[in-house]
């Protein structure tokens, strides 16, 4: 059974997430999740190592698609909608450190 | 995507195997050491390769898979990720990462799809979608051309990101000057990420299908590394899953180096080296890992698991930035694909589609001729698709060590490969029978080239017309009467000298014949004079 | 609500027939619009223009001997998290304001393919995370029964409009009762496919493998129509059916003659059912008895678990969904130095609270060390559901329960907290871990006079026996 959801974790999780928490909003999220996680408890404590995951309510089998190019986006639609671009690209500010 | 046993064990499906280290047995003056502080250290690699696949179209859209075009042009709404776009997974994509597991004989298995959640913008969902715990293909080997072995633990398929160009800030020009404006962003974005001002996104290669293929720690010197590398980049190339082009980034390189002292058996901490853009880095970076490994060790330091990043200029690998945090990807099943568990009838027409691989090349090169491996020669023919070529001249008659000589120095230039074996077995009949000398036959292959003319009529139109003994004789003893001190010598001389004075003969020979006489008939004719 | 609403089916019989052209109904319903929804915000988009030139586009098929389709000329409204070319799409949410999708999804594809019309884009629950409308950031739709009452959630807009006889059908989403739950709540049709049996593409993703999208409507009728019209192998979703769709309207009034109908005890006795809903669900298994069917009180233990499966698997889900709105390539964007800042200022002030809960709820189920405990168990009471639900299905062929546990609920009832308003989804959830399908059907009203819902469920791709089973009961409401 884990322990319950901590100030900590909801900062850590709110990191991960990309969102700034004020406060007050840390405290409020990290009660409301405890009380979501404790009712969730009840499934915590269930033994079911004999019984497998569902990913995906309807068994289909293997999917594909067959190789052959379609449609293309027009650029300048796409760059009209984006909040900001230069010469075809998408403008982003600078970014801090390499992808991982 | 990197995988390793220390990953945390969460496995979002299936049972996860704790991964086992096994070593090849490698002859010990393979190992590439380094000795710090009087301590030997050997090295541990293990290379992790992203192919991007030869498909037509991306790996879960129909958005056209091709290098090189303006920005933001190969792309659709599952592209850019748009919201409410679905991936549905490229069959091509599938069969090549079959045809590459069967290639170097590992086993096809039923795969799941699964997300990698990270935030970065050339990322266009902000999460990848790569296999995890059930790769598409698991363990099989590559033999190098040397003979050594590698195992890998697995190859996955998984999508590219896009691509950022980082813009720096022009330098203030002279006082008043005005700043100049964007004509070409491209141009003035570097590589650099460094202080740069802000970056632009291309999402070109968004999407591009990508094999993803890890070795065992198996390799154990920087040129098994640049070896590895090679032989893989053949058989993606032979098989036709990629263009295996390292230049235009289709092939990606990344190595986890660690040392160990010579003796121990036990693992060291990895370090996993970024940005080996040549064979030529590749090898320079992992024999600098391993003695700043090497170093910090002997010193009495300890080695921090980190990504470095090889800086070719300087011929260093540094830390790369540290990130926002540590690596949590939540990896959990791609909800919108299901299990990919090809049928075993299509595992069996694609594997029997499959032209043979350079190890089974290099081995049927080496017994039509005769040769015993490993062999450079052999390896080089087939690493340049002329293999079949000098074969086909073998079986049509021609004498393998010849042929393999003029295929592996003369035919390599443009058209070389073109030249129809039959053509190189008459070529070399001639040259056998004594009708024409090495040289001469040489100067007739190069012409062939260009020229669909019989060899015979080449030489004939050349000139080229071996001399009868008669002729050679006079021609010798006329050399041999100009020449009676060095005569003496060569008569009466040591080993060394008499060596020295052939040389010396053979080329006045070949002088006065205009080259038509045969190096192998003077040289014969000079010591029968001799008496020897 | 008045039943002399024209039913879709009217409508495009009408037109096909040049009774009447598609112009004069959608101008009709456009009014309709103008004249009622400053009151009941169904709508956050009206696209007149565009209504008007599809209408004309259908009579201009009509008057040149072509036939326009099923939907000829029929009025929809789509819930605004299905992408529509060209017009604004929002979920709702601040972090997509402006944003024009350059696609059409596949539902507004087939919708416009067979005749209907879009008149406008409808009000949910930020990202379809929440039981009443009330998370949106434009503010909350209205019941049209009762203005002071929530029209239920998430799918609100779409369940309203159709109650307030703005279109005769339109477009929800179901990712744990969306569509059900507000048409319960607002006395209208509401039906969930089987997952699978309509595309999602263009359905802006709350939790993928929950999510699914169907009809709101007037009749039985009406929902069947537009299921049959959006439903249908999509090359687009992967876990999209090929299974052919049969054909819906040919079995509507085959009775439910010998049909065994099950009532879930467990679904009567849940947390917070209101025992005049309990009363509803027996009064409409006794009509369905009636009518010839067998009915059966039968046990789905597992159900129980249903909720807290949910409340983990769809965060999990939505957390991941959800990154792609960083501010990079649309909709939009706070200032900010780095990137890295950039994306947080945005995702910190576009998303409402409801979404970040969700998305802290999701991130932490996932993040390492709690995968296996949250959502790999999740996905394993999952399974339990599904095998009770199977076993269930072994001996009745349709499932009976209430929709939603009580009936309407004044806004600001439950904004402040989120487990109470989450106990909305308690019954209509385990179709959605099941992927089975399952419709809401008004029957009956409660003491304060709005209406209440019977849900009908039944195995995967068994739609058919939904309607036969609601069609009974819609003639035999009380």
């Amino acid at each position: 059974m884990s322990e319950s959801i901590t100030r900590d974790d909801v900062a850590h999780v709110a990191r991960l997430a990309r969102l700034a928490l004020t406060d007050d909003e840390l405290d409020t999220f990290t009660g409301q999740l405890a009380a979501v996680l404790d009712h969730a408890r009840d499934v915590e404590a269930l033994d079911l190592a004999d019984v497998a995951p569902t990913a995906h309510p309807l068994a289909l089998g293997t999917v594909l698609r067959p190789d052959v190019v379609g449609p293309t986006l027009d650029r300048d639609e796409v760059l009209a909608c984006a909040p900001q671009a230069e010469g075809g690209r998408f403008r982003v500010p600078a970014i801090l450190g390499e992808a991982p | 995507m990197s995988i390793t046993s220390s990953d945390p064990a969460r496995r979002p499906e299936g049972a996860g195997s704790a991964a086992t280290v096994v070593y090849s047995t490698v002859d010990s003056d393979e190992i590439h050491t380094v000795t710090a502080g009087g301590t030997t250290y050997e090295l541990v690699c293990g290379l992790e390769v992203h192919a991007e696949l030869a498909t037509a179209t991306k790996m879960f859209s129909g958005a056209p898979n091709h290098f090189g075009d303006a920005p933001n042009t190969n792309i659709d709404p599952v592209t850019l990720g748009l919201p409410g776009t679905l991936p549905v997974v490229n069959e091509k994509a599938v069969e090549l990462a079959i045809r590459f597991g069967l290639a170097v004989g590992a086993e096809i298995r039923r795969s799941v799809f699964a997300r990698k959640n990270y935030f970065y913008p050339d990322m266009p969902k902000d999460f990848q979608i790569s296999q995890y715990d059930l790769p598409i293909v698991s363990e099989g080997t590559i033999e190098l051309p040397g003979g050594h072995v590698v195992g890998l633990e697995r190859a996955h398929l998984e999508e590219d990101t896009g691509k950022s160009a980082h813009v720096h800030r022009p330098r203030p020009a002279a006082p008043g000057a005005v700043a100049s404006g964007d004509a070409d962003p491209s141009r003035r974005g570097d590589g650099r990420i460094t202080g740069a001002d802000h970056s632009l996104v291309d999402y070109n290669r968004a999407g591009v299908p990508l094999l993803e293929i890890v070795s065992r720690p198996h390799v154990r010197s920087p040129e098994q590394a640049r070896q590895y590398v090679s032989e893989l980049r053949s058989i993606l190339v032979a098989a036709g899953v990629s263009d295996g082009k390292m230049e235009e980034g289709s092939l990606r390189v990344d190595a986890n180096v660690s040392v160990r002292p010579v003796g121990s058996d036990g693992l060291g901490t990895r370090c996993e080296v970024k940005n080996l853009n040549s064979l030529r880095s590749l090898g320079r970076a992992i024999e600098h890992e391993a003695r700043r490994q090497a170093d910090i060790l002997a010193a009495g330091g300890a080695i921090e698991q980190q990504t470095r990043h090889w800086n070719e200029a300087t011929g260093r690998t540094s830390t790369m930035r540290s990130k926002e945090e540590a690596d949590d990807y939540r990896y959990f099943p791609e909800p919108d694909l299901l299990p990919i568990d090809p049928d075993p009838a299509w595992i069996a027409e694609i594997g029997a589609a499959l032209p043979p691989m350079p190890a089974a090349r290099r081995a049927a090169l080496a017994a039509a001729t005769g040769v015993t491996l490993p062999d450079e020669t052999v390896a080089l023919l087939v690493e340049r698709d002329q293999d079949a070529q000098a074969t086909a001249a073998v079986s049509a008659g021609a004498d393998p060590a010849r042929v393999l000589v003029h295929v592996s120095q003369n035919l390599s230039g443009e058209g070389g490969s073109d030249v129809a074996p039959e053509r190189i077995a008459a070529l070399v009949g001639l040259e056998t029978s004594g009708a024409l000398t090495a040289t001469q036959a040489k100067t007739v292959l190069a012409e062939m080239v260009t020229s669909d003319a019989a060899p015979a009529d080449i030489a004939t139109a050349r000139g080229f017309e071996a001399m009868d003994t008669g002729a050679l004789e006079a021609m010798i003893d006329e050399v041999i009467t100009g020449h009676e001190d060095e005569w003496e010598q060569f008569r009466t001389g040591d080993d060394k000298a008499r060596g020295k004075l052939t040389g010396f003969f053979v080329g006045q020979v070949m002088r006065a014949s205009k080259g038509q006489a045969d190096g192998k008939a003077v040289t014969a004719l000079l010591r029968s004079r001799a008496s020897l | 609500m008045s039943e002399s609403f024209i039913s879709a089916r009217e409508i495009a019989a009408g037109v096909r027939s040049g009774e009447w052209t598609a112009r004069q109904l959608v101008d009709e319903h456009l009014a309709a619009i103008a004249a009622g929804d400053g009151e009941i915000h169904a709508f956050l988009h009206v696209d007149v223009e565009g209504a008007r030139a599809a209408a004309d586009a259908v009579d201009a098929q009509v008057a040149a001997g072509e036939d326009p389709g099923p939907l000829a000329g029929v009025p929809v409204a789509l819930k605004d998290n299905l992408t529509t070319r060209g017009v604004p799409t929002t979920c709702s949410s601040r972090i997509l304001e402006g944003w024009r999708p350059p696609y059409d999804a596949t539902v507004v594809a087939r919708l416009a393919a067979a005749g209907a019309v879009a008149v406008g884009k409808t009000n949910l629950d930020e990202f379809a995370m929440g039981s009443s409308t009330e998370n949106s950031a434009f503010g909350p739709t209205r019941n049209p029964h009762d203005t002071t009452r929530v029209p239920g959630g998430s799918s609100g807009g779409s369940a309203a409009a159709v109650a307030a006889g703005f279109a005769p059908v339109s477009l929800g989403s179901d990712t744990g009762g969306s569509i059900r739950q507000p048409a319960a709540l607002c006395g209208v049709v509401g039906l969930k496919p089987t997952y699978g049996r309509v595309s999602r593409y263009g359905l802006i993703a709350f939790a993928s493998s929950l999510d699914q999208v169907g009809p709101f409507a007037r009749t039985v009728s009406d929902a069947a129509l537009v299921l049959e019209v959006i439903g249908g192998h999509d090359p687009m979703d992967a876990t999209s059916t090929t299974e052919d769709q049969p054909d819906y309207g040919a079995h509507l009034d085959d009775g439910v003659d010998g049909l065994r109908v099950g009532v879930i005890t467990e679904m009567l006795e849940m947390e917070g059912v209101a025992s005049e809903v309990v009363a509803q669900v027996r009064a409409a298994a006794e009509a369905l008895a009636g009518a010839g069917a067998k009915v059966t009180e039968v046990s789905v233990p597992a159900v129980t678990y249903g909720l807290s499966a949910y409340y983990l698997i769809a965060p999990a889900e939505a957390s991941s969904n959800l990154a792609r709105f960083d501010g990079v390539r649309y909709g939009l964007r706070v200032d900010a130095p780095t990137t890295h800042e950039m994306m947080v200022a945005t995702r910190t002030q576009g998303f409402g609270a409801e979404v970040k809960r969700r998305i802290m709820l999701g991130t932490y189920a996932l993040s390492a060390g709690y995968y296996d405990a949250f959502y790999g168990q999740a996905q394993r009471v999952r399974t339990l559901i599904t095998r009770d639900l199977a076993a269930a299905y072994e001996e009745v062929d349709v499932l009976l329960s209430p929709t939603s546990p009580t009936t309407a609920f004044a806004l600001g009832d439950k904004t402040g907290d989120p487990l109470t308003m989450y106990l909305n989804d308690v019954c209509t959830i385990p179709s959605n871990l099941s992927g089975d399908p399952a419709i809401s059907v008004p029957y009956g009203t409660g003491s304060d006079g709005l209406p209440i819902g019977v849900q009908v469920m039944a195995t995967a791709l068994a739609e058919v026996d939904l309607f036969r089973t609601a069609r009974v009961l819609e003639g035999a409401r009380p």
